[in-house]
């Protein structure tokens, strides 16, 4: 059989890290105390993430999520988390669009350490119908962040 | 299919290689894997026939119709109502004049909502509809709902995905204006006893559209026998074009609708403060219509027409049957839908424990394999399922039991990836 040199690999894209998240999200609940949140939902796909915050004293103190979706969208949420804890607003932010570029396909934001385990999302950026799945979370990172 | 207004003769044997022969977009490669097509209930491939009869409208006898007093003209308009004349043969409808062009099954139903709905319904009134609709068959009726105070009452399911029928009666009543329902579910196959809720829906005195969107590439639809008001259905699901579908309904009722849109080709006379319609269909038709579009549903009718609907509906009980085996043994796989091939279409809807359909999706395209995944259009019924979305695989008359295979391959590498 011919091979399609363009054509992503899955490996790209299911790697260890991702179904590991996936199958055990860290993270994954209610955030009592939460003085931030928000509900998005992907209208044409039914993926959905509830993200809470906990921002003391302009820092993020806490963070969890609860959802329904696929390996990407969900590990993405949970990934997130994670790198969340304790940084500032101003930090968060950044970090939001350091993996926006990321999933558009920027190496540099790829190469970037800031964005931790969640680098191994950039094969994302490959399966551009899956884009949207990554960033599920992080568009409810930045409408959480806009009520503080 | 069943019902008796689904009929199969004894049919031959399908010629699949000559079928698919006639499809160009089959014939091509998927990331290094030749194309497995199996979304044809969100849109279908054309035959080559329609293609050829869209650029010939272009290439020949491209001109406006019902205007020009030329040659070319004469010859769209011509070719524009007899391909009228070929869709009422197609559907069983008593004439021409009762079926009007829309741009698909979506806009047929909303030409119902926003002119026989708006202008009949009264607060009280009820719209019965069913837990399997497709939000165009449901969304249009929340609009009417709002718009006029009529109610909305819905008839659930069963286990295995069929119309709780005993649920009908109890539903209808004297109130009951309209009851709106799919022929076959587009999400998990269904195929609906029609002409029986029309019955009893007619026993009320309410008045019964069928969204046929499903329906019409896989079985004789004859509106006469089925005794509806309305039908609507759409050309790209059944190898035509996309941007042009049909809403049949009774003379009597189209007589009685305020007009759609105003624009040209739709009036009679036009003063400063009012008009006149023009008379059916073209009352319902404003504005330049899809002329090529529905010269290509004609020809999709047609090619429909020379293949046999029995040969159709053998072939794809043959698909339905080995889909069925095929997929039930790839473990941890939930097949919804009916059990008995005589119920459903070859749709194969499902969820496989531990990988979202996204994933699956993603997972077959890289093999080539086009499905959809997601809530097609019917997040009432995924929730009553109590899964956020499915997997869908749908055939047509060119599928085969081969790719069927390569399906069941393609959900056990998503297996071994996740497992």
């Amino acid at each position: 059989m011919e091979i399609d040199r363009s054509t992503p690999q899955l490996g790209s894209l299911y790697q260890e890290l991702i179904l590991d998240h996936y199958k055990r999200p860290r993270n994954r609940g209610e955030l009592e105390g939460a003085n931030a949140e928000a509900h998005l939902n992907n209208p044409t796909c039914g993926d959905q993430i509830r993200l809470q915050l906990l921002v003391e004293e302009g820092r993020i103190a806490d963070a969890k999520f609860l959802g329904d979706g696929c390996s990407i969208s969900q590990s993405s949420a949970s990934m997130m988390t994670q790198l969340l804890k304790g940084k500032t607003v101003e930090e968060a932010q950044a970090l939001a669009e350091r993996f926006t570029r990321m999933m558009h396909g920027d190496a540099d934001a790829a190469r970037d350490k800031s964005l931790g385990d969640l680098r191994a999302l950039a094969g994302v950026s490959r399966f551009p119908v899956r884009v949207k799945c990554a960033l599920l979370g992080w568009n409810a990172l930045t409408e959480a962040l806009k009520s503080v | 299919m069943k019902g008796g207004e689904l009929t199969v003769a004894s049919p031959e044997i399908l010629d699949i290689a000559a079928v698919r022969a006639q499809f160009p977009a089959l014939d091509q490669r998927v990331h290094g894997h030749p194309l497995v097509f199996l979304d044809s209930a969100a849109s279908a491939q054309r035959p080559r026939a329609v293609l050829d009869a869209v650029e010939d409208f272009y290439v020949r006898d491209n001109a406006n119709v019902h205007r020009g007093l030329y040659e070319l003209s004469r010859r769209a308009t011509e070719r524009y109502e007899a391909a009228r004349a070929t869709l009422a043969r197609f559907i069983g409808a008593a004439d021409p004049a009762e079926v009007i062009w829309t741009r698909g099954t979506t806009e047929s139903i909303n030409l119902v909502a926003m002119t026989w709905a708006w202008s009949n319904l009264r607060p009280g009134d009820e719209i019965v509809l069913t837990l399997l609709e497709h939000h165009s068959n449901l969304v249009p009726w929340q609009l009417v709902a709002e718009r006029t105070g009529a109610k909305l009452r819905y008839v659930d399911i069963d286990d295995e995905g069929r119309l709780r029928l005993d649920q009908l009666d109890a539903l209808l009543s004297e109130r009951t204006r309209l009851v709106a329902v799919g022929h076959v579910s587009n999400a998990i196959g269904t195929v609906n006893p029609v002409r029986e809720i029309i019955e009893r829906a007619h026993a009320v005195g309410a008045k019964v559209l069928i969204d046929g969107a499903q329906a019409a590439p896989h079985a004789k639809i004859d509106v006469q026998a089925l005794g509806c008001d309305f039908y609507a259905l759409s050309g790209h699901k059944m190898g035509g074009p996309m941007g042009i579908g049909v809403l049949w309904a009774r003379r009597e009722l189209l007589e009685a609708m305020p007009p759609y849109q105003g624009g040209g080709d739709m009036i009679d006379v036009v003063e400063l403060e009012r008009s006149t319609w023009a008379a059916l269909p073209h009352k319902f038709e404003a504005g330049t219509p899809n002329v090529a579009g529905a010269i290509g549903l004609a020809a999709a009718a047609e090619w429909i027409e020379s293949i046999g609907h029995d040969r159709v509906a053998a072939h794809e009980q043959a698909l339905i049957r080995y889909g069925m085996e095929r997929l039930g043994a790839v473990e941890g796989l939930r097949l919804f839908g009916p059990k008995d091939p005589a119920e459903r279409t070859a749709v194969f809807s499902f969820a496989l424990d531990g990988v979202h359909p996204h994933d699956v999706a993603t997972i077959l395209d890289a093999e080539g394999i086009a499905v959809r995944a997601g809530h097609h259009c019917t997040q009432p019924l995924m929730r009553r399922l109590g899964v956020p979305a499915t997997t869908r695989a749908s055939c047509w008359v060119y599928n085969t039991t081969e790719e069927l295979d390569r399906l069941a391959e393609g959900l056990e590498t998503a297996r071994r990836i996740f497992g």
